[in-house]
């Protein structure tokens, strides 16, 4: 579904992303692992089309989208969450919601003044969608408040949920759980889970949970200085030596 | 004789907060919706204003004119007109940064004013153009000032009415998110450009239709008229003290900065004439300190922007037994 090709990403001369291919198979759930520093989110930042590659292709569902921007992604069905959460701060837990669904007719200037009544219905349909997603993630009682005012681990949640207010098909989680309670995590992995298998979304996640990779992704890919090191399953690329070097060579590196 | 002056002013006034009100409704479209900092109302106001005047007025020498339409045409005109003016500013100008939209929307308004002053078929350069009808001028002094203020508060209410309905649509919804953040906007599938020059022609063409009003008001438009301290800060500290992102905010805060702008004229006006010269910087001084007081103490305005979602209306769970 997704091939990435030889991607290389150059900020003035530092390389962030060095020749980086794998491939995403339709319904898996895809774990990226690798350092801090290795490249990870720069290569989801290629993918969403938030940065254009410096080199290398990207195939998204059979056709070259390499440097397509992120809005024309979207509407292939490729969203994605951010890291550092990107809420909308002063509009409304609510409202953060309602603004995903795609061409709702009310986007439309004209189509407020001249077919209020339509727009209206369609509203009312995408406020249900939204008051049901809050419901799932525990977010009714701060369904009036700026999101610019929830909690870190909320703001998560809110990213998380603004990716089910559209029928996707590929989905890009960077760090879902971090800040997130541990009760609210057996929850999340739950419903990417039901994601996965009922609506068929596929899923790339960069975590740093050990325990929901081993529950949740098959393959893993991990990465460091930019490249694709490894990539298996969970046990395969846990147990691999140059691994272990990556996360542990760093340390070794920062001893020395 | 002292009530009929009174009310003549209270008329005079109210024309004015409501020509202001327009340009703060079109700003609040730009900046409270989209955030784009345009410092240049004065130049879509102008357009607006010579549009009208042009397409209004009777034939006079050496300039184009003489088509004497009715003023609604010449109004429906200056809205397009600005718009249109719009267009191409936007393209260039909104890809940046908001302090650097700033500057080049100043300097677009500049460019503008110094067209409009020294074209001649156009505009007739320094002079201006004259004998721009009003509606209603024929009617004695109060009744044609009353007459003049209903219509003004017609096209507001109208405007009003129809900006708001953007605020509560999605399309305002989405204009927000864009402001909030553009990249999780992008990410999320808004064309933020083209969004942007949405929001950039619908507020110029209040603006313009500000401006058309206030030509037929004095009957005459000259380039003195298009000063960026009146027509385009004043509007700002309007829309910040009412309360950016909010309609009502706008209006108020319209209301609230022309009442103390012209009062402070009367009050410095009993001043003995050499003071009264000088106490007219005064005025700019208290319009600078009431934008600080509001900025410190209340930077959401008067109005703060309304929000969406406090309880779960009944019409949803409604729907759902239906």
């Amino acid at each position: 579904m997704l091939e990435l090709d030889q991607l290389v990403m150059d900020f003035s001369g530092f390389r962030a992303v060095n020749g980086c291919s794998f491939n995403v198979e339709q319904g898996s759930i895809t774990a990226l692992i690798g350092p801090n520093g290795a490249g990870k989110t720069t290569l989801f930042n290629l993918i969403a089309g938030a940065l254009k590659p410096t080199g290398g292709t990207i195939r998204f569902l059979g056709e070259d989208v390499t440097g397509a921007s992120s809005d024309v992604l979207f509407h292939k069905g490729l969203v994605r969450t951010f890291q550092i959460p990107h809420e909308f701060h002063r509009l409304t837990v609510l409202e953060n919601l309602m603004m995903v669904p795609p061409g709702q007719p009310g986007e439309n200037l004209f189509s407020n003044w001249l077919s209020w009544g339509s727009v209206k219905r369609h509203e009312a349909e995408v406020e249900r969608k939204a008051w049901e997603t809050l419901e799932f993630l525990e977010l009714t009682h701060v369904a009036g408040q700026r999101a610019g005012e929830l909690s870190g681990g909320q703001k998560k949640l809110l990213e998380l949920g603004r990716t089910m207010m559209t029928d996707a098909k590929l989905v890009l989680l960077d760090e879902p759980a971090a800040g997130v309670n541990r009760t609210l995590l057996r929850k999340l992995e739950e419903k990417i889970l039901i994601l996965n298998r009922e609506r068929g979304y596929t899923f790339i996640l960069i975590e740093h949970d050990m325990e929901m990779i081993e529950k949740l992704c098959h393959p893993v890919v991990c990465m460091a200085e930019g490249r694709v090191l490894i990539q298996g399953d969970f046990q395969t690329v846990r147990s691999d030596a140059r691994v272990l070097e990556a996360y542990l060579g760093e340390t070794a590196g920062d001893a020395a | 004789m002292e009530l009929i002056g009174l009310a003549n002013y209270a008329l005079f006034m109210g024309i004015f907060i409501g020509i202001y009100a327009l340009l703060a409704l079109g700003l609040n479209i730009q900046w409270g919706f989209a955030g784009l900092f345009n410092a240049g109302i004065a130049g879509f106001f102008a357009v607006g204003a010579y549009t009208s005047a042009i397409l209004t007025s009777p034939y006079a020498e050496g300039r184009l004119g003489g088509f004497e339409m009715p003023f609604f045409v010449g109004w429906a005109g200056a809205m397009v007109a600005a718009g249109l003016i719009a267009w191409p500013i936007g393209k260039i100008c909104l890809r940046f940064r908001s302090d650097y939209l700033a500057i080049a929307t100043i300097g677009v308004a500049e460019i503008i004013r110094l067209v409009v002053k020294s074209e001649e078929t156009l505009t007739n350069s320094a002079r201006g153009i004259t004998n721009i009808p009003r509606p209603f001028g024929d009617l004695p002094y109060v009744q044609s000032q009353a007459a003049y203020l209903s219509i003004v508060l017609l096209c507001l209410g109208l405007c009003y009415f129809l900006v708001q309905r953007q605020f509560n649509a999605p399309w305002g919804r989405m204009m927000r998110a864009i402001r909030d953040n553009e990249l999780a906007a992008r990410a999320m599938g808004k064309n933020i450009e083209g969004r942007r020059l949405e929001a950039f022609m619908f507020g110029a063409a209040l603006m313009g239709l500000g401006g058309a009003l206030f030509a037929h008001f004095n009957r005459s438009i000259t380039p003195e008229a298009i000063d960026p301290m009146v027509a385009t800060f004043l509007v700002w500290i309007m829309l910040i003290l009412g309360g950016q992102g909010n309609n009502k905010g706008a209006i108020l805060g319209a209301a609230v900065v022309w009442i103390i702008w012209s009062m402070s004229e009367i009050a410095t006006d009993q001043l003995p004439a050499e003071y009264a010269i000088k106490a007219k910087y005064i005025r700019l001084f208290l319009i600078g300190l009431m934008l600080q007081l509001v900025l410190r103490f209340r930077p959401e305005g008067i109005l703060p922007e309304p929000t969406r979602g406090e309880s779960r209306p009944a019409q949803v769970s409604a729907q759902e037994k239906d």
